[in-house]
């Protein structure tokens, strides 16, 4: 130990010499390491928003140059019915995904976070369905939520109860992909999960000395010490959930009429199968408003609900 | 993790101390989470566990009422047929490609610039690490149309460029995990090969990578879930059917004559969903190790 500090000493004078020329290279040398991502900033984010803000204000069909239009686009979409059924659909599924979601992820969390014999394979077992996603599930679900052959309502008639029609019915369609949206909660588990081990333990023996129940300790120590994550996970899957697209497309194509139409199929109907790149474009830059909408509110109220540790805290 | 050690002697001599009626409590809550677990386990398992007895059914199970669990009769004809109606092997080869190169490009930008992020010093570093975090929470949804003219306008729709060029820029998302990784290792290593005259390139190659390699598997294994799974770009980008990926292959299969064919479906479905599986299994281990140490969790 000593040895090595007095090395690092030896190494720390040797340097200070000519240390603005050192500071220096490092810093061109650090420029080169991060120049991929900046590049790709530039080329795949910065650029490409500027572009499509552009495009959204033009007609644009791929075929002949952009034709400028001014905010044409963006009027269109108050008078255009599709967009606000879109924006329905994808509001409500959000606003029940995220929330139930984040509360399965939880609960699968805690239930894993318990020291009993066997529990690794259950993490294997709650986990497996999140490498599987898109075209799989909507395969594997349109038969098992099929309406007279599906193997759901066969258990449920089993069982006494008369099964809805899962993907048939508009007013069921929207809940039976928030279902199977759940089956996925796994991935969110295991991150909960790090987090819930990452809480001392000391906390909890201190909180039981004090004769505090499981409830309260859950509520006073494991909430808040998680929230950050809590928080990070509700704004990722905000973003996500807005953007549902490869379930609707293959399962539903946005039916039973337009009760799945999320707002991303809407726009990618307008942009790929009619070539409307403004218009799409405008939808583009609206969606993204939203949703930079509802990121701001979540970080801003964060200090509301999310407990940040002082700094200082030693690993 | 010093605090778990120090703690777990008060906490056994206070367990030691309890009670039958506790014993009792503690009992009844082994088999409350044992039925969660079990009950909850079988609802998340079951589905797979339906995709692989489905595809060894014999043909018409999936018009058959009521429906069974397990096949009747084991057929496992449904696999070289699924070969016979689509390209089935061409497509696996496709995917395999390009989720391949995107895993390896992934893991050499989003590592460099980690690492330039986390161990070394230059003006502007936190600025820049904001934008970073920032572009995480932008949706792609507003950069899919221009991106869509800039590769239509290269010439390059119709190739796996579109799929796999982002990867080699960095990912936000993969160089943030990397980062709070790579802040775990102590500096005082760098230090040392500085001293030893090692440059920064070597640094980052023959120190953190090594150091890093649960990070970069569970990176690896998320950017090949991503780029294997993914089903809007190819979408998007590939309308050739010899350049289709396994995700648009498998969705393909169903317009063929008798593609309507539960059992032919779920071979497809499981065959798609294999290499998955095996590739969580052997990294498994990195897996909960990397999230863990990633500080995934905050």
């Amino acid at each position: 130990m000593a040895s090595a500090q007095s090395s690092l000493a030896v190494g720390g004078m040797a340097r200070r010499r000519p240390f603005m020329t050192q500071s220096r290279r490092e810093a061109l040398v650090a420029y080169l390491f991060i120049s991929p991502w900046l590049l790709g900033l530039v080329l795949f984010l910065i650029g490409p928003i500027i572009l499509s803000f552009y495009f959204s204000l033009t007609k644009y069909t791929l075929v002949k140059a952009p034709e400028w239009l001014g905010f044409a686009n963006y009027e269109r979409m108050l008078t255009d019915p599709f967009v606000g059924i879109a924006l329905r659909v994808t509001g409500t599924y959000t606003l029940l995904a995220v929330p139930l979601g984040t509360i399965a992820s939880l609960l699968i969390a805690l239930l894993l976070n318990q020291k009993v014999f066997g529990i690794r394979v259950f993490r294997t077992i709650f986990y497996m369905p999140s490498l599987i996603s898109g075209v799989a599930v909507a395969i594997v679900f349109s038969w098992l939520f099929s309406h007279r052959l599906g193997i759901v309502n066969f258990i449920l008639s089993r069982l006494g109860i008369q099964g809805p029609n899962w993907l048939g019915d508009p007013n069921v369609v929207l809940w039976t992909l928030v279902l199977m949206s759940l089956w996925g909660a796994g991935s969110g588990a295991v991150i909960f999960l790090a987090a819930l081990q990452g809480v001392p333990q000391s906390l909890y023996e201190a909180a039981e000395l004090d004769g505090a129940g499981s409830f309260r300790k859950f509520w006073h120590i494991t909430i808040p010490l998680i929230s950050p994550v809590i928080m990070f996970s509700v704004i990722t899957g905000v973003i996500g959930t807005f953007q549902t697209f490869t379930i609707s497309y293959l399962m539903t194509g946005g039916g039973p009429g337009y009760a799945t139409l999320f707002y991303l199929l809407y726009l990618y109907r307008n942009a790929f199968s009619w070539f409307e790149m403004g218009y799409a474009s405008a939808l583009a830059w609206v969606l993204f408003l939203i949703i930079l909408f509802f990121t701001l509110i979540l970080l801003r109220t964060s200090s509301l609900w999310v407990y940040y540790e002082s700094a200082g805290r030693g690993r | 993790m010093a605090v778990v050690t120090q703690s777990q002697p008060s906490r056994s001599t206070y367990r030691t101390q309890h009670s039958p009626q506790r014993m009792v409590r503690d009992a009844l809550r082994l088999i409350f989470v044992y039925g969660l677990l079990i009950g909850l386990g079988i609802l998340f398992i079951l589905p797979l566990l339906w995709t692989v007895s489905s595809s060894v059914k014999p043909i018409g199970s999936g018009a058959r009422f009521p429906p069974e669990f397990l096949p009747t009769q084991i057929v496992l004809d449904n696999y070289p047929q699924v070969f016979r109606m689509i390209p089935f092997a061409r497509y696996f080869v496709n995917s395999a490609f390009v989720s391949t190169v995107a895993v390896t490009g992934e893991l050499l930008s989003a590592s460099l610039v980690a690492f330039a992020f986390a161990r070394l010093r230059f003006p502007g570093r936190n600025i820049l690490f904001l934008v970073l975090l920032s572009t995480m929470m932008l949706p792609g949804v507003v950069t899919m149309i221009p991106q869509f003219v800039i590769w239509k306008t290269l010439g390059l729709v119709n190739t796996y460029a579109p799929l796999t060029a982002g990867a080699f820029f960095g990912p936000a998302f993969s160089v943030f995990l990397l980062r709070q990784f790579f802040l775990t290792i102590n500096l005082e290593l760098d230090e040392a090969a500085k001293v030893d005259g090692a440059h920064e390139f070597r640094i980052y190659w023959q120190i953190i990578l090594p150091l890093a390699k649960p990070a970069l598997a569970t990176i690896g294994i998320f950017s090949f879930m991503a780029s294997w799974n993914d089903f809007m770009g190819p979408l998007i980008y590939l309308s050739d059917t010899d350049l289709y990926t396994l995700a648009l292959g498998v969705n393909y299969l169903r317009s063929f004559r008798g593609g309507g064919e539960l059992s032919y479906q779920m071979a497809a479905a499981t065959m798609f969903v294999v290499p998955c599986i095996i590739l969580y299994f052997i990294a498994q281990r990195y897996i909960i190790q990397g999230i863990v140490t990633t500080g995934l969790k905050g």
